[in-house]
């Protein structure tokens, strides 16, 4: 059954690498706003012209 | 805003893949309807390429890999470009990766009604599509990480690392699922063999719905659900521990589709406690999906998109509080092998995958066409009707299940089996399956209006290829170190430090245990399980061309009522050649482990050429064409010497003389054959010989032998 020591590691390093790009985007600051990128995801529809012609 | 950059974004490429995901979801559906009818009405077997067998994984893969994985690529392809500020790295990509999946898709649609599989669930493609869809992903990965490295964004948002989890961990799963030794360009025996094989089946079949039908789509849902109700997720931190929990939980929970298996017991038991650990993050991701909502609640009273949505986050809600119940052993013990497990699976694909992706066509189709949507009321009709048919389907299966596993473990008082004959267990539950048929059609009648409802916004509007859009060039903070060694960085850095080393000996670690697999297996060897002779071989791979897997499993579990039913349960050390394992997942017939000399030869040929002779009322499909077909043997050398490599101990030269000794048994079993009655002229040189040979074979080696 060494074929689960192979999965095991398998998925620890699957883990191990998500654990390291978790760490390094925190550290980038991915995770510091935890509220207005739900927001800006909302607003990116439209180009300058576009809104400004909105507004005219 | 002096910096402010103009590029266009692509819809032509969200189109294509919406459009497939919709066309292939209508076949897979289709099919799957047919594979529903055959099995209520068998005569609709029409052999031998579109019986229930071949037809199933030709369902599932439409589904998982056609409908689903199109229905991905566009939503990933639509999102990821406005939430990264940047069009797809590039066009060119964008459309071998179009075309190389749909290459896939035909491929699938040719081999398996031919009968050519690995016979692992959602992996059945042989190896040369296995190597194709290696390559496409490698272009789809190089694509989107293209697209993030030139982003103009430079946050990330939640739905991206749902989409960056799909792709590594999908191209983990199906590297090593697809490690398998060629033996022709259709044929392939797996690295690993029995017990081992099923884990790692398992590890990656569960892995597949958790990576390719639930992440990329949770990465939608943080998408596509704001958007449609135009307002903010309700926590974005919530969707962060969300993704992160789910992703660190998720892959360990693949043994519990083997409870009560061989499968060691503290893998089991790992299994469990994973998989319900899982309801943790799930229902914080569903809850967040619901909660978006708050006080919108009264648009999804109008707004078909936001009614798909709510659906589909219910059912996810609902699939995957089912899962974790599931992975309990006791309730496994009931629900396994049972129509329970289709039901489940249902709610998750219609429900969850269907309705979402219906909710994100709708929503995306008027937005590229700069348009309405061409009928509000015929979306509505489309819900309704789909919504039925998840009921429809959904339901009944759960009765069918429950009503056929109390049948199965029902005793007498004098402490006998109630129902004996398995048959009469399958007969209980023939309503429900017509109901289900209902439910079926009608999920597929509403995705017909769907599809005329889209098809004329289409044509009352005008198709945008190219979108307009612009954006600041993104920041960059590039630290600039003079004269630092590159290893000062990570030495500051212990938690990397410690990570990297770790990564470093599982690298190791698997260096060195892979041979040892080879070399010697763990799994306690009996001394009487034999490698199979030649002829034997040739009717396992028979077994498998015909997908009897689908409906057969060769696993025997220690129940009171399954070892009264088919015999001694099952031990690990008997599967020690099984390449591929074959234990199934699903008993529309009994279990075959021991099938070997319970009924004579001519039994199992009168049976092939028509199974309701032998048991009136059987729901199996005819194989008369195995009384017609010529037996193939000339890849026997070929597989003797690809299994001796991997371990199974055929002596040296063995494979010169396999053909020989194939031809000898057959003779044989053409004799007892006309000594039973049965003098069909070349009866020996017929593919029902090699059957006959195996289904005689199975689970003898360690039978105790009655006295005469």
């Amino acid at each position: 059954m060494q074929i689960i020591f192979i999965l095991i590691l398998i998925s620890l390093m699957i883990g191990c690498g998500f654990l390291l790009a978790y760490l390094s985007a925190a550290r980038a600051g991915q995770f510091d706003d935890d509220y207005t990128p739900s927001i800006r995801i909302l607003f990116d529809d439209k180009t300058i012209e576009e809104q400004q012609n909105d507004e005219a | 805003m002096n910096n402010i950059q103009q590029f266009q974004y692509d819809n032509k490429i969200t189109r294509a893949f919406g459009m497939a995901s919709f066309i292939w979801g209508m076949v897979g559906m289709l099919v799957g309807i047919i594979i529903a009818l055959q099995l209520v009405y068998p005569v609709l077997n029409y052999g031998p390429w579109f019986t229930f067998g071949r037809l199933r994984p030709l369902h599932t893969n439409a589904v998982v890999f056609a409908f689903v994985g199109n229905g991905i690529f566009m939503g990933i392809y639509y999102s990821l470009q406005r939430l990264l500020k940047a069009r797809m790295w590039s066009d060119k990509l964008s459309w071998i990766h179009f075309w190389g999946w749909q290459a896939v898709i035909l491929c699938a649609a040719y081999t398996l009604p031919m009968g050519m599989t690995t016979s692992a669930e959602y992996g059945e493609l042989i190896w040369p599509i296995d190597v194709l869809i290696t390559l496409v992903w490698v272009i789809f990965g190089v694509n989107m990480f293209g697209t993030i490295l030139t982003r103009r964004e430079s946050h990330l948002y939640v739905a991206i690392w749902f989409y960056i989890a799909t792709w590594v961990t999908v191209a983990v799963l199906h590297i090593v699922r697809s490690i398998e030794i060629p033996v022709s360009f259709t044929e392939s025996y797996p690295l690993f063999t029995g017990v081992q094989d099923a884990l790692v089946q398992w590890w990656y079949g569960h892995n597949a719905v958790a990576f390719f039908l639930t992440t990329p789509y949770l990465g939608m849902m943080y998408y596509f659900l704001p958007k449609a109700a135009n307002r903010p997720v309700y926590s974005y931190k919530l969707s962060i521990i969300h993704f992160w929990a789910l992703i660190f939980i998720y892959i360990w929970a693949g043994p519990h589709h083997l409870l009560y298996t061989s499968l060691p017991d503290w893998v089991q038991s790992l299994g469990t406690v994973f998989s319900i650990m899982l309801i943790a993050p799930s229902w914080g991701g569903m809850l967040n999906g619901l909660l978006t909502l708050r006080g919108a609640w009264d648009r999804v009273a109008s707004d078909p998109v936001l009614k798909f949505m709510v659906v589909a986050v219910i059912a996810y809600g609902m699939a995957t509080f089912e899962g974790p119940m599931l992975s309990i052993k006791s309730v496994n013990a009931i629900s396994h092998f049972t129509d329970w497990t289709i039901a489940h699976v249902h709610v998750g694909a219609l429900g969850w995958n269907g309705f979402l992706t219906f909710g994100v066509l709708y929503w995306l189709w008027p937005r590229m066409y700069r348009t309405t949507l061409y009928s509000t009321q015929l979306a509505n009709v489309h819900f309704w009707i789909g919504t039925l048919g998840i009921i429809f389907y959904a339901v009944p299966l759960y009765w069918a299940g429950w009503t056929q596993a109390l049948m199965w473990k029902e005793f007498t008082p004098e402490g006998t089996l109630a129902w004996g004959n398995f048959l009469d267990t399958v007969i209980q539950i023939m309503p429900m399956y017509m109901i289900r048929i209902v439910g079926g059609t009608l999920f597929f009648i509403g995705a017909v209006v769907g599809v005329y409802n889209l098809y004329k916004t289409a044509k009352q509007g005008q198709f945008m290829p190219n979108e307009n859009a612009e954006a600041p060039a993104r920041e960059r903070h590039i630290p600039v170190v003079v004269g630092d060694h590159w290893h000062r960085r990570i030495e500051g850095r212990p938690m990397q430090m410690l990570l990297f080393s770790t990564i470093m000996i599982a690298i190791g670690g698997i260096v060195q245990i892979v041979p040892m697999v080879f070399i010697d297996s763990q799994v306690p060897k009996i001394s009487t399980v034999k490698p199979y002779t030649p002829l034997e071989l040739a009717g396992r791979d028979l077994y498998i061309k015909e997908g009897c897997v689908g409906c057969h499993s060769q696993q025997i579990r220690p129940f009171r009522d399954e070892t009264e039913r088919y015999g001694e349960y099952s031990k690990s050390g008997e599967y020690i050649y099984d390449r591929p394992f074959l234990w199934g997942s699903k008993r529309t017939g009994p279990d075959l482990w021991r099938e070997g000399g319970k009924y004579p030869d001519s039994w199992h040929y009168n049976h092939m050429w028509d199974p309701t002779a032998m048991s009136p009322g059987s729901i199996m499909p005819a194989y008369p064409h195995l009384l017609e077909e010529p037996l193939d043997l000339r890849d026997l050398p070929a597989k003797i010497r690809a299994l001796r490599k991997l371990g199974t101990p055929y002596p040296e030269g063995f494979e010169k003389i396999a053909i020989n000794d194939a031809n000898i048994q057959a003779q044989k079993i053409a004799l007892s054959l006309a000594e039973q009655g049965v003098k069909d002229k070349g009866i020996e040189s017929k593919e029902i010989v090699a059957i006959i040979a195996y289904l005689q074979r199975l689970g003898t080696d360690i039978k105790v032998q009655k006295k005469q």
